[in-house]
């Protein structure tokens, strides 16, 4: 099939950027979304073009790098899909295609639809980890959560920190990826003694981050790849109330 | 002959030897700690806890990745699980079990020593992970839950659902996190190491490029540790992430670390196949399909078809069952994924034609969902069934799945003695970066293991015995070696970015790097196919100097010129990689040398000649390196062969 191509080019963080128009044929059905930009790129390099920047590594939904917003959705219209893992039989002969980086302003573009997610590993530096020493560790079996806890921890832990939901998000908030880490490790015994300063220091650093506020959009959930439910934020939003009844 | 490489591993009983050595070693006093500098390269697993112990300790520490965030390491990709000796099961696992089946399949090709003291450490692994709220899976007790994995008699891989390597590297990538808050680790994200310093033989730093402006500088430390990874993307098609590399270590190889056993690589079977030429990457699909799926292709190549359903079941070689009728589908990884490449080669492949070839050959659940029901299957493997269409756009719940072997994990890496400490002084290798204890085939789950056991447990020991014995230094900036080595980097990227007649992308070159390399120096090879494969990389260096092209600047963000760089080094590493190869007249684990098999067919170690590591040294040729020999000896296991029929 043939497509047309509409790619946001940026060369640094302070030039202003503007659409470039590509046409690409002979797109293969069975082809990635970012194997398409590959064949680009290559096409770019052979004409003494340089090849349009993209973020992506392990290219299978798991490391959170690939980052585009397609036809004006956070990794495109598949619903629980990152943008690596999207193919393009869900494109059809003769399709427009917008494709543009991540607009959140805590990440400001690196270069063309590559942008700095810094901020994210700020936040879970200020507090998503449970202080334990190594050697210091009891016996795993000592420390039992039932299932179902277990379960729900794990689904929260899924988060890969791609930024979709920022990205989504009217207000340009963080708060579904923030909640995911504090229901990960608030749900888990061993997350219960830092639980109240957590999620206090983390949400200090969203904002110093220049993230906005949560306002009930749900758009976030939408575009988590892993389907990360905003039931999350809520329960966050408990455990801030919590924490400055008990202070710890 | 050169002289034998020592191990400097710990004598007398084997589960005493750790235990010994840890009381051995010299210790830096916690208030002397902050005075020395580490850097670590990599935070997979293995760069991950290795940084956040040793800050935890506190050394002052360096932690450098080229991805964005420590999380993105390849590390997050791992499924299946990891193993540990916890015996939690009562099924009668123990230290020296995990420790034998290890050994055994690494086909005996790996140090008795350190191979024991990984399966000891297994068990500190999950309880650190647990203490981190790693959320494994668990049974309705609220106790961890096992499974077994790759064909082990024992339940004892611990998984967090398919996402295991994920769950294990976001705890590593917390303590990290934590270290970085504490200012005990300094972190370097999208920064890539291009050089080792070594001053007077030993590491004192690393050369690196900012990513995202294109700065090139200069670290300078007391010691280095190296967490980069393997190098299976030297074939380009693997399941390994793209930025995968061999770079860190090549460049150490070329200043002196040996590299060993480089043609030690591993195959996974059940990969989706490739669809068309412009092929990124392949997708592993989880190895517990052989449960249920039985494999075959057309009995002969005039029997092809498009359609699975137009091949007759008369017409049909279940080739697993009928040559291997006691495992069946369930064969160890070599043995699959020879068998499969066989019957391609044959040309009795099934799928689409890529380059004028069917490379796959079907994964049939028809059989399964008739005996079971379309919901018991969808049960066990509904998430993999799904990601399967998602990829090929076919359902494996109406027609066969279609699988092909590729390259998945490399044993070989920089060759390390006891302490984790490469050739050079100073210079440490962890995780799949170094060679250690896999031998000749890795068994599943145990790279997980290895990396944490590495990174958390092993290396801030021995890191601090070296540094016990070294003050603690600064080097000038403007030190010669280090001038020297910013020259050298400085002087690549010119080249790279200036080539004569640049008229290909550097894909171009890994393309053909990467099909030498699967068709002569994969599951089998052949002498003279790798004679021929040998005379091919001089040339294709030249012309990749010659004609490489890589358009933008090397002052601003660059993903070509990232690329190219890596590509320069596949290129010479593909070679030791075939040289080894020959070098190792026998077939063992993971590889057969078509002139060493049985009557029958089947694989053929020679333990009286070919029982050591193969370190090769850099001689400045890359097309004459020497081999150092690590004799291997077996004081607590004795080799057997492995039989599947
Ligand atoms: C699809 C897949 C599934 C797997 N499943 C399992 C499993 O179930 N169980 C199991 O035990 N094993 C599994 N493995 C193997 C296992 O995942 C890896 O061997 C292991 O994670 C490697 O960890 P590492 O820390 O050594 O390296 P990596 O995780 O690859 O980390 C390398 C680090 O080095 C950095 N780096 C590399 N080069 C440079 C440079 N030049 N400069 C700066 N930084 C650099 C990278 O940024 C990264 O941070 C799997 C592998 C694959 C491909
Ligand atoms: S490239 Fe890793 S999630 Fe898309």
């Amino acid at each position: 099939m043939n497509l047309t191509l509409n790619i946001w080019r940026q060369s640094d963080p302070e030039s202003p950027g503007n659409f470039d128009v590509f046409n690409v044929s002979d797109v293969s059905p069975d082809m990635s979304f970012l194997e398409m930009l590959d064949v680009l790129n290559e096409g770019l390099i052979v004409h003494d073009e340089e090849p349009v920047a993209f973020d992506y590594d392990c290219r299978e939904g798991i490391c959170g790098a690939c980052s585009l917003v397609i036809n004006g959705s956070p990794h495109g219209p598949q619903k629980a899909t990152t943008t690596c893992q999207l193919y393009m039989r869900e494109f059809s002969d003769g399709e427009e295609v917008w494709i543009e980086p991540w607009r959140v302003g805590a990440f400001p573009v690196v270069r063309d639809l590559v942008v700095d997610r810094s901020a994210y590993d700020r936040i879970l530096q200020a507090g998503g980890f449970v202080s334990v020493r190594t050697g210091a560790a009891p016996d795993g079996n000592t420390i039992p959560v039932p299932k179902d806890v277990a379960d729900r921890a794990f689904t929260s832990a899924t988060c890969i920190g791609c930024g979709a939901c920022a990205a989504a998000c009217p207000s340009a908030s963080a708060s579904l990826f923030v909640a995911a880490k504090i229901s990960h490790l608030g749900l888990l015994p061993q997350g219960q003694t830092e639980r109240n300063s957590r999620v206090r220091m983390m949400l200090a650093q969203m904002d110093k981050e220049g993230f906005g506020h949560c306002s009930n959009h749900a758009e976030c959930q939408s575009a988590c790849p892993k389907e990360i439910d905003i039931g999350r934020i809520a329960r966050m939003n408990r455990d801030l109330g919590r924490s400055f009844i008990r202070r710890t | 002959m050169n002289a034998e490489l020592v191990a400097n591993d710990p004598t007398g009983p084997l589960e005493n030897r750790w235990t010994k050595h840890r009381f051995d070693m010299a210790l830096v006093n916690p208030a002397n700690r902050k005075k020395y500098q580490v850097i670590v390269v990599g935070t997979g697993l293995a760069g991950g806890s290795a940084a956040a112990t040793l800050g935890e300790m506190g050394y002052q520490v360096k932690s450098f990745c080229f991805q964005d965030s420590p999380r993105r390491a390849h590390s997050i990709a791992a499924q299946g699980g990891i193993n540990a000796a916890k015996n939690y099961q009562n099924d009668g696992d123990s230290v020296w079990r995990l420790f034998y089946d290890t050994i055994k399949g690494g086909d005996f090709r790996s140090r008795e020593s350190n191979t024991y003291r990984l399966a000891e450490i297994s068990v500190n692994i999950i309880d650190q992970a647990v203490a981190q709220g790693v959320p494994f899976a668990r049974e309705y007790s609220g106790l961890l839950a096992n499974r077994s994995f790759g064909g082990a008699q024992v339940s004892r891989t611990f998984y967090a659902r398919g996402q295991t390597g994920q769950q294990l590297l976001l705890g590593a990538y917390q303590a990290l996190n934590r270290q970085i808050a504490a200012g005990s680790v300094t972190l370097f994200p999208r920064t890539e190491m291009l050089e080792l310093i070594v001053i007077d033989g030993r590491a004192r730093g690393i050369v690196t490029r900012n990513l995202v402006d294109g700065k090139i500088e200069s670290h300078t430390a007391d010691c280095v540790v190296l967490c980069t990874g393997g190098y299976g993307n030297a074939y380009y098609l693997s399941t390994n992430a793209k930025g995968c590399n061999t770079s860190a270590a090549w460049r150490a190889h070329r200043h002196g670390a040996y590299f060993a056993n480089p043609c030690f690589t591993q195959i996974h079977p059940t990969c989706i196949p490739q669809s068309g030429a412009y092929q990124s990457k392949l997708t592993l699909m989880s190895e517990s399909l052989r449960n249920d799926g039985r494999v075959w292709a057309p009995i002969a190549s005039a029997a092809q078809a498009d359609n699975a359903a137009d091949i007759s079941e008369d017409q049909r070689d279940y080739f697993l069952e009928r040559r291997y009728p006691a495992f069946g589908n369930l064969v160890p990884r070599d043995i699959a994924s020879r068998a499969a490449k066989e019957v391609c080669d044959e040309n009795r492949g099934v799928g689409p034609e890529v380059n004028g070839k069917r490379l796959g050959v079907y994964l049939d659940f028809s059989e399964a969902i008739d005996r079971l029901g379309e919901s018991a299957i969808r049960e066990r493997y509904g998430n993999l069934f799904e990601m399967y269409e998602r990829i090929t756009g076919e359902s494996p719940y109406r027609t066969p799945m279609r699988i092909y072997p590729a390259i998945h994990y490399a044993m070989g890496g920089l060759w390390v003695d006891y302490n984790l400490m490469t050739s050079i002084d100073g210079l440490f290798a962890t995780g799949e970066c170094n060679f250690s204890d896999h031998g000749a085939n890795r068994l599943g789950a145990s790279a997980l293991m290895q990396g944490l056991a590495d990174g958390y447990f092993i290396v801030p020991y021995s890191v601090g015995n070296f540094l016990a014995r070294h003050q603690a230094g600064d080097i000038a900036n403007d030190h010669a070696a280090v001038a020297d080595a910013v020259r050298n980097v400085r002087d690549r990227i010119k080249r790279l970015l200036n080539a004569p007649d640049a008229k290909h992308p550097p894909e171009y070159f890994h393309r053909k790097v990467g099909q030498i390399l699967w068709d002569h120096c994969s599951m089998t090879r052949d002498p003279a196919d790798l004679r021929t494969a040998l005379k091919q990389f001089p040339p294709l260096r030249d012309q990749f100097w010659r004609e490489v092209k890589v358009t933008g600047s090397g002052e601003a963000f660059n993903q070509t010129l990232e690329r190219a760089g890596r590509i320069a080094d596949f290129l010479e590493l593909g070679e030791l990689m075939c040289l080894d190869a020959l070098d190792r007249e026998e077939s063992c684990g993971s590889h057969a040398r078509t002139d060493h098999v049985t009557a029958e067919g089947e694989a053929k170690r020679d333990d009286e000649n070919y029982s050591y590591v193969a370190a090769w040294e850099f001689s400045g040729d890359c097309s004459a390196p020497i081999l150092h020999k690590e004799q291997l000896r077996f004081e607590f296991v004795h080799p057997s062969v492995r039989s599947y029929k």
